[in-house]
């Protein structure tokens, strides 16, 4: 299959994920779609590995290498990002978004 | 490299330090020793090199300039875990915890100075915020801390899938991610190339809060405990603008670079105009300061459009002046009960010295000679009329500079010349005597910017 179907479907899915970010209210929903961001990186990470791999590039597995470093800071990122929500849902006893805004006066 | 093993060890340490010291005090103290071996490592690290580089497979290359920028940042926290470091004791229960996530983002820096490769920028860039996401909501009690918190939680979080995807579109058009080998810059420049230099540029503004992605600044800034506000605002920052600097200037060079400076030239504009506009309204010192580093991070910025040595020099000096600054005024407003402008009404008259040290930092901060902050401006300045085709922005920044007056002599008229009775925690002879030292640290280096720019 050539790259650029993977490269439409990686930009689709970041996309979908950048609109969830900016337009829903549930925190968890957001770091759902942060997640879908990171992940169509990574899929986009390895059909550019496999491109460069046929072009004739020895180092190509290093994009995919990278792709198990996104894996473990995104882990790291979940284990302090839920343990957030669950203490601003301690706190407000909510986790939408829209309730912050008491942080501006 | 040093500077990068010695603080991540000093990282674990501390975290093992809250098992075995019970007492608190000596947490900070064992953590004040850490640090100055941190320093004295990556300064034996200079000895080493001897003018030249180190390169670690391809992923880290150390230089002067990544040793000289470590030794500003591990020198202003320092400064800060003597002047704030017994304030950590009152935001919680773990303070030797929050000593090690404060060693693990120096860790971070360390590598942002210092990295060759888009993994590990991506690396820094994480190492440096994960620990911050915890900092901002340490006061666990505080609905305004968990929500800032939050908040820089799910803006980072979503800062650093734009920044990955960048480096994918550059690795997609290039095929590594050295940056020696990208070479984005000669000849014809790829679309995928170009749309990754402008994501990664959108990403690193998130991450400096430059307008218009600042918006996360004032409200972060302000709900998190002072204490760790006053790291974050200074030497954090500092730290993502080496970051930009190393990535922008070594990797998006040649035909590339007119492409993105017109970019980041508006960015500047923007974040210049809005820093300092907002600043002037704002009633709290705390959400003033926080407006105030948006405009310093605009300053910075002119650093990484220009390309010159004056560039790298301001950089170096201008984070130094600007940690160095707003670490000993954040020190202050610490102490303060009230944190309104008319909360330092008649502090001259109640705490003569205190007063006089916040005025020479406010004075370093608005860029008036003699202290550091004159000669930080300078050179930035100066950097920005040597591209040439930069005037219309240094105008704006001049313009700029003289509003931000304004807000900083605020405090200095509440603190001299209205009466008042300021709310001020007890302080004691050692703070004040580190107090001093910060002032003619600003001094000194106002007066001779030389004694740190000659190792750059």
């Amino acid at each position: 299959m050539p790259v650029q179907y993977y490269i439409f479907l990686s930009i689709a899915l970041f996309c979908i994920g950048v609109m969830g970010v900016l337009m829903r209210r549930n925190a968890i929903i957001i770091f759902m779609c942060v997640e879908l961001m990171l992940n169509a990186v990574n899929l986009l990470l390895v059909a550019f590995s496999k491109m460069w791999a046929d072009a004739g590039r020895v180092d190509a597995a290093g994009a995919q290498i990278f792709v198990f470093f996104i894996m473990v800071v995104a882990a790291a990122e979940v284990a302090v990002g839920l343990a957030i929500i669950v203490m601003v849902y301690r706190n407000s006893q909510s986790v939408d978004v829209n309730i912050m805004n008491r942080l501006k006066n | 490299m040093n500077a990068l093993i010695s603080t991540a060890l000093s990282g674990v340490l501390m975290m093992f330090a809250g098992l075995f010291v019970k007492n608190k005090q000596s947490i900070k103290f064992v953590a004040i020793v850490a640090l100055l071996i941190c320093f004295a490592a990556n300064l034996a690290e200079l000895c080493t090199l001897q003018g030249g580089s180190r390169t670690l497979y391809g992923m880290i290359t150390v230089t002067n300039f990544s040793v000289l920028f470590n030794a500003v940042a591990f020198g202003a926290t320092l400064l800060y875990f003597m002047l704030s470091g017994s304030a950590f004791e009152k935001v919680g229960e773990h303070v030797s915890d929050y000593f090690a996530l404060v060693f693990f983002i120096l860790s971070g820096i360390s590598l942002a100075s210092s990295f060759s490769s888009l993994l590990m920028l991506f690396l820094a860039i994480e190492i440096i915020s994960i620990p911050q996401y915890i900092l901002a909501g340490s006061d666990k009690k505080s609905p305004k801390s968990s929500e800032a918190s939050l908040k820089y939680f799910l803006m980072g979080s979503f800062s650093t899938g734009i920044l990955l995807m960048g480096i994918t579109l550059i690795y997609g058009a290039t095929g590594s991610f050295l940056i020696s080998e990208l070479g984005i810059g000669d000849g014809a420049i790829s679309p995928l190339a170009l749309c990754g230099v402008i994501l990664i540029a959108f990403a690193l503004s998130f991450k400096v809060s430059a307008a218009p992605f600042h918006f996360w600044t004032p409200d972060v800034y302000d709900g998190s405990p002072s204490v760790f506000t006053s790291f974050m605002a200074t030497v954090v920052k500092a730290g993502s603008f080496i970051a930009f600097i190393r990535l922008f200037h070594g990797a998006f060079t040649g035909t590339i670079s007119k492409d993105w400076q017109l970019l980041l030239a508006l960015v500047t504009a923007a974040t210049l105009i809005i820093g300092n506009f907002t600043a002037v309204f704002q009633q709290s010192v705390k959400r003033m300061l926080a407006y105030s580093s948006i405009a310093q991070a605009g300053f910075m910025l002119l650093s990484v459009i220009a390309f010159s040595d004056f560039a790298v020099k301001g950089i170096i000096l201008y984070a130094a002046a600007y940690s160095i600054a707003t670490i000993g005024i954040f020190a202050v407003l610490i102490k303060m009960k009230d944190y309104t402008f008319d909360g330092f009404n008649g502090l001259a008259k109640k705490e003569p010295l205190v007063a006089a040290v916040t005025t020479i930092c406010l004075l370093s901060l608005a860029g008036i000679p003699l202290t550091a902050g004159f000669f930080a401006k300078y050179y930035v300045l100066t950097a920005a009329v040597q591209e040439g085709n930069l005037f219309w922005l240094v105008i704006i920044a001049v313009i700029c500079a003289a509003i931000s007056v304004y807000y900083y002599f605020r405090v200095i008229m509440a603190m001299y010349f209205k009466s008042g009775e300021p709310g001020v925690e007890e302080m004691n002879g050692r703070f004040k005597f580190l107090l001093v030292v910060t002032a003619a640290i600003v001094i000194l280096l106002g007066v001779f910017p030389g004694l740190l720019l000659q190792f750059a």
